[in-house]
């Protein structure tokens, strides 16, 4: 029995110690040299290994932070620019700080404005979908309702609306990583500037179809009218192929636009009180006046002055 | 002699030819027509004709907008209303002429008469030169233009030529009729493609529920007196119309992964193209109408129809007694591999070979419920894939995986869908993972040429 | 107008689903089925109600309390593992053995898995193994029969069983075959002892021929069985007649047919290539035989069948259709 025991520990303890030999030698032999600098880093990654940077994970984001001259066109969607500051003092870089982003979907083709013409009956993602036909709606631009965003969505951020059959985004959760821009087979989901406080303005379709073919589609589509573009005083709004887009690094968040689209596509968020659509219609037509007085004014002061040097001509000639 | 078939899966759906004895009738052409300028495999055609311009019957309306492209001729005679995007079938905004129809006045050089002309023209390229003019395209469904299939690449010798009589989707019966009703000028448009091809000889296949046909078609052969071509009566299975399993059943050869039929020797026409040919060879008469199936159990009547190219779906369908209340789908093409329709305002193409219309109880799909690994799929696969194993890749997206189990030989023939148990939409998943070993196959062979264009350099 | 339907193609669909599939392996049972209630009368069908019901019940809560998915009775694979399990035990069952065979059966080797197509190994197989092991006096005691129509019928332990006990006590096997007066006849029509689905070869391949005819299976993964069964023990029984019992003896007693016609076929839990199919087939008849010769529990069938099916993964991922063209 003793001896039994005995043998046994001895065994055990040999085998180990020639195992753990072993295990040495090889980690020694196939030891890869790694810069320290790629551990350092992903350290510091939020590890969500979501692909949002257009790396494989976050150990790909290390070694190409680390391997990068200078960090241009590196940047965690996810960390955001605390994280990116990390990356730069640990590599000794400087980094510019990025306005922070947020998902927004560009549709607003809710059941009730954007009525079903036709049914769809097979494997619900977007993207069989898409492949097969415009969709059940008379809109060919606007979502489709079957949630591959929502699915790419690794932050939970995204959730479709059952009411309209819109994805919802969750901007306490949402990254900006872009998941779900590459998983929109229709292009409506865009990172844009969250904008001071939350506040931004953004028109809510992707319709390129002329203005009563998309208005027959779906009643809160853009139709190109340019109302916007018109009404616009700092030049953010461009109507390009039926459809309005407003630049958010020109747009000083006055909600004129937002007051004179006749078809409600343009959506203003976060602002502390709802719009006062006739107030600010007030508003543009005062400035509007005031403007027309005033080019009449000066018209009326051009064809004086015209006047007057017309009279001293004519008294030129007499003399 | 044992009827012949396709080595493996393939399914037998009911063949319901519900309309395989009404004579062709012919729909005339409709107040307004509008030609689409995409009717075939590869770029649009480029409009030659402007706003306002008079149009003939056989005029040339759109010339080919690069290598594999296609004419495109006017199917009446009226004026160009419009040109510009209208919705397809899908809903995708595609250029379509719009004519307004005035008379039925015919461009000059095309012969209308009946009479058979058995003559073929001695020179080859002067004929692929008339096929290429006339706009022929493969009428089986991929509308491939088929004077591009009739010049093989330098190397390739064609060995034998296979003019596909199988008809092989469920309901439709245009393929039949034109056999039974035009076998004669079916039989001289084989033999110009037989001729073209050096002079091969050729094989028309025709599956044994069409025992009329084989008949019909025998008997003219040897009126006609080709020694070469012979009929082949093979057996009934779906999906023996593919031109890989044709050639298979008849030949007894397998097309290799991404290699075209004429690596093996084979050419395969539809029945459709081969009238085509022999219209466009003997009758200098371009491509600008087909004979389509409008048939379907709810549908009240069942016929085989001869309508210009261009005609609006909702023009056939009223002219025949409107839609059905019980219709729940209408499918441009069979029920294994047709297109649904979404906008019945869309137009027949060239490659147009039915309307089906569906009940909600015929087509209504059953709740997707868990594999149970029962393998029907992969037996009912005709290229011996493992669908149930491309579905689950397809659905995590690894390409690699999709790649080395063969997703871009998936021909979305539909037997895996139609067999499995489970009711899984195996190949609605497929076609996306398909697509994604296709482009990776791609974009491998681009890198590959931009390396050797580099090293050259 | 209602609104279209559109879809991707294709637009039509087979006749056939999962509930079609079981329904047809729930036919193919019945001639066993009914045999059983034939020979063993009421007590049999007690124990047939108690498994089905047990495991339909068991199934019906899984889905609704734990996994929270709607409930999958309807397309009747709780029935067809209910009434395998059934076959599966001796008559004389009590009901609350048979109630704990279905919660191993449906609960652990099917639910945990995450249900229908998920399980590693054939879920009745598992509750009946699971009995063997835990309960060997109620799954081994065969008692005096009472059957449903009053033929009499002769009692003792099972053929296996007869020959395991014989060769243990030193006896050869042709004095115990003549002891006991097994002649093959009847053990292909009245096999008496053992596990109720057992009692008739007939009826069990007749539900075979049933389930090949309407395609729902394809006969390699059986017939390799046999075959094996059938090759292994003609060597052995070669060797030393005295010592191991011979190829139709081995065919036919037991619960080899049940196994191989209908356990060994289930989808789930069976290799989907021919190749795949055969090899594990062979697997099964060997191990059968193995165990049968030299093992100490007298039947090898269930145990080689859930041995193979540890393995249908890896066949699964070894054997691949032929491809076209490649």
């Amino acid at each position: 029995m003793t001896n039994t025991v005995i043998w046994t520990i001895a065994i055990i303890t040999v085998l180990g110690l020639l195992l753990a030999l072993v295990l040495y030698l090889v980690a020694k032999k196939f030891k890869v040299e790694e810069d320290p600098r790629i551990d350092e880093v992903e350290k510091v990654m939020p590890g969500a290994n979501c692909g949002g940077c257009g790396f494989a994970g976050c150990r790909a984001f290390s070694e190409a932070a680390v391997n990068s001259p200078d960090l241009e066109g590196i940047f965690c969607p996810v960390g955001g620019n605390d994280v990116m500051a990390k990356v730069a003092s640990i590599l000794g870089f400087e980094v510019k700080a990025k306005a922070p982003q947020v998902a927004v979907v560009r549709c607003n083709g809710t059941c009730e404005a954007r009525p079903r013409v036709n049914e769809y009956d097979g494997f619900a993602t977007c993207a069989v979908k898409a492949a097969l036909y415009t969709g059940d709606t008379a809109c060919a631009y606007g979502c489709l309702g079957c949630g591959d965003c929502v699915a790419a969505c690794q932050f939970g951020a995204l959730s479709m609306d059952p009411a309209t059959g819109l994805p919802v985004v969750d901007e306490e959760k949402c990254t900006a990583c872009g998941a779900c821009v590459k998983a929109c087979p229709k292009r409506i989901i865009e990172l844009r500037p969250k904008g001071p406080r939350g506040m931004r303005e953004v028109v809510s379709c992707m319709n390129k179809d002329k203005g009563p073919v998309a208005k027959k589609a779906c009643a809160n589509a853009c139709i190109g009218c340019g109302l916007c573009e018109k009404t616009c005083t700092h030049a953010a709004i461009t109507v390009e192929v039926n459809l309005a887009y407003i630049d958010p690094d020109k747009c000083k968040l006055c909600r004129e636009c937002e007051a004179v689209c006749p078809t409600g596509a343009i959506h203003g968020v976060n602002f502390p009180k709802p719009l006062d659509k006739d107030a600010v219609k007030a508003r543009i037509a005062e400035r509007k006046k005031k403007a027309a007085e005033a080019a009449k004014a000066a018209a009326e002061a051009k064809a004086a002055e015209a006047a007057l040097i017309a009279e001293a001509a004519k008294e030129d000639a007499h003399e | 002699m044992s009827k012949q078939s396709f080595a493996i899966g393939g399914v037998h759906p009911h063949d319901n030819k519900l309309a395989r004895d009404c004579q062709t009738q012919v729909l005339p052409p409709a107040p307004t027509m509008y030609v689409s300028v995409a009717q075939h495999l590869g770029a649009p055609a480029l409009p030659v004709v402007a706003v306002g311009d008079k149009v003939k019957v056989g005029q040339v309306l759109a010339g080919p907008g690069g290598f594999v492209s296609a004419y495109v001729h006017s199917p009446v005679s009226g004026t160009v209303k419009s040109i510009g995007p209208r919705p397809d079938l899908a809903g995708r905004p595609v250029t379509h002429i719009e004519i307004a129809v005035e008379g039925d006045e015919w461009m000059e050089g095309i012969d209308t008469s009946d009479r058979l002309i058995t003559d073929i023209p001695v020179d080859n390229t002067a004929i692929i030169e008339q096929i290429h003019k006339a706009g022929v395209v493969g009428l089986g469904g991929a509308t491939f233009p088929t004077h591009i299939k009739l010049s093989p690449p330098p190397g390739s010798k064609c060995e034998r030529i296979i003019i596909n009589g199988c008809e092989c989707e469920p309901y439709l019966t245009s393929d039949y009729r034109v056999l039974l009703e035009k076998g004669e000028q079916v039989a001289v448009g084989a033999a110009i493609i037989a001729k073209v091809m050096g002079n091969v000889p050729c094989t028309i296949a025709i599956e044994e529920n069409k025992p009329e046909a084989i008949a019909h078609m025998r008997e003219v052969v040897a009126k006609l007196g080709y020694k070469t071509i012979e009929v082949m009566e093979l057996k009934m299975r779906y999906p023996q119309g593919s031109e890989k399993q044709l050639i298979d059943a008849v030949m007894h050869r397998q097309v290799r992964s991404g290699g075209l039929p004429i690596s093996v020797g084979a050419v395969v026409q539809n029945v459709g193209t081969a009238l085509a040919v022999y219209e466009a060879v003997q009758k200098n008469k371009p491509l600008i109408d087909n004979t389509i199936t409008v048939t379907g159990k709810c549908f009240p009547k069942q016929v085989n129809l001869q309508v210009r190219i261009g005609t609006p779906f909702s023009y056939i369908i009223d002219s025949l007694g409107g839609m059905p209340k019980e219709a729940a789908k209408v499918i441009s093409g069979g029920p294994m591999m047709g297109k649904a329709v979404a906008n019945l305002d869309a137009t027949t193409l060239k490659g147009t070979s039915a309307l089906l219309f569906l009940t909600e109880q015929e087509t209504r799909r059953a709740p997707e419920t868990a594999c149970i690994r029962c393998g029907k799929c992969a037996d009912a696969c005709p290229m011996g894939l493992e669908p149930f194993l491309l579905q689950k890749l397809s659905r995590i997206a690894d390409t690699e995986a999709l790649e080395a189990n063969a997703a871009q030989d998936c021909i979305e023939c539909g037997c895996c869908l139609y067999s499995c148990p489970a009711h899984i939409p195996l190949l609605d998943i497929i076609r996306t993972g398909k697509g994604r070993a296709l482009g990776a196959i791609k974009a491998r062979a681009a890198a590959a040429k931009a390396a050797a264009e580099a090293a050259n350099k | 107008m209602s609104k279209l339907i559109v879809s991707p193609s294709p637009h039509i669909h087979s006749k056939d689903s999962t509930r079609s599939l079981m329904l047809d392996v729930v036919i193919a049972l019945l001639p066993a089925v009914l045999c059983s209630f034939v020979f063993y009368g009421w007590r049999e069908i007690l124990v047939m109600a108690v498994s089905v019901c047990s495991c339909l019940l068991l199934e019906w809560a899984i889905t609704r309390f734990l996994l929270k998915k709607p409930s999958t009775l309807c397309d009747l694979s709780a029935v067809v593992t209910g009434i395998l399990l059934g076959l599966n035990l001796p008559y004389t069952t009590p009901w609350w053995v048979v109630f704990i065979g279905a919660v191993v059966a449906i609960g652990v080797a099917k639910m945990t898995f995450g249900g229908l197509g998920q399980n590693i190994w054939n879920p009745a197989l598992v509750g009946r193994v699971f009995l063997l092991v835990s309960f060997p006096t109620y799954m081994t005691t065969w008692s005096q029969p009472k059957s449903l129509f009053g033929l009499d019928a002769v009692t003792g332990p099972t053929p296996l069983g007869a020959i395991n006990e014989g060769l243990m006590q030193g006896a050869s096997v042709q004095d115990i075959m003549a002891q006991n007066g097994y002649n093959y006849g009847q053990m292909l029509f009245a096999n008496l002892g053992g596990s109720a689905g057992e009692v008739c070869a007939i009826a069990l391949l007749l539900g075979f021929v049933y389930l090949c005819v309407r395609r729902v299976i394809k006969p390699w993964i059986t017939l390799s069985i046999f075959a094996t069964v059938a090759l292994t023990a003609l060597i052995f029984w070669g060797i030393n007649p005295a010592r191991f019992t011979g190829p139709v003896f081995n065919l036919l007693t037991g619960g080899l047919i049940l196994g191989a016609c209908f356990m060994a076929t289930d989808y789930v839990t069976s290799p989907m290539s021919l190749w795949g199919g055969v090899i594990f087939g062979v697997g099964i008849g060997f191990l059968t035989m193995m165990i049968r010769y030299f093992g100490s529990y007298p039947e090898g069938v269930s145990f080689a069948i859930l041995i193979m099916n540890s393995f249908v993964p890896l066949l699964n991922r070894a054997f691949h259709q032929k491809k076209f063209g490649r």
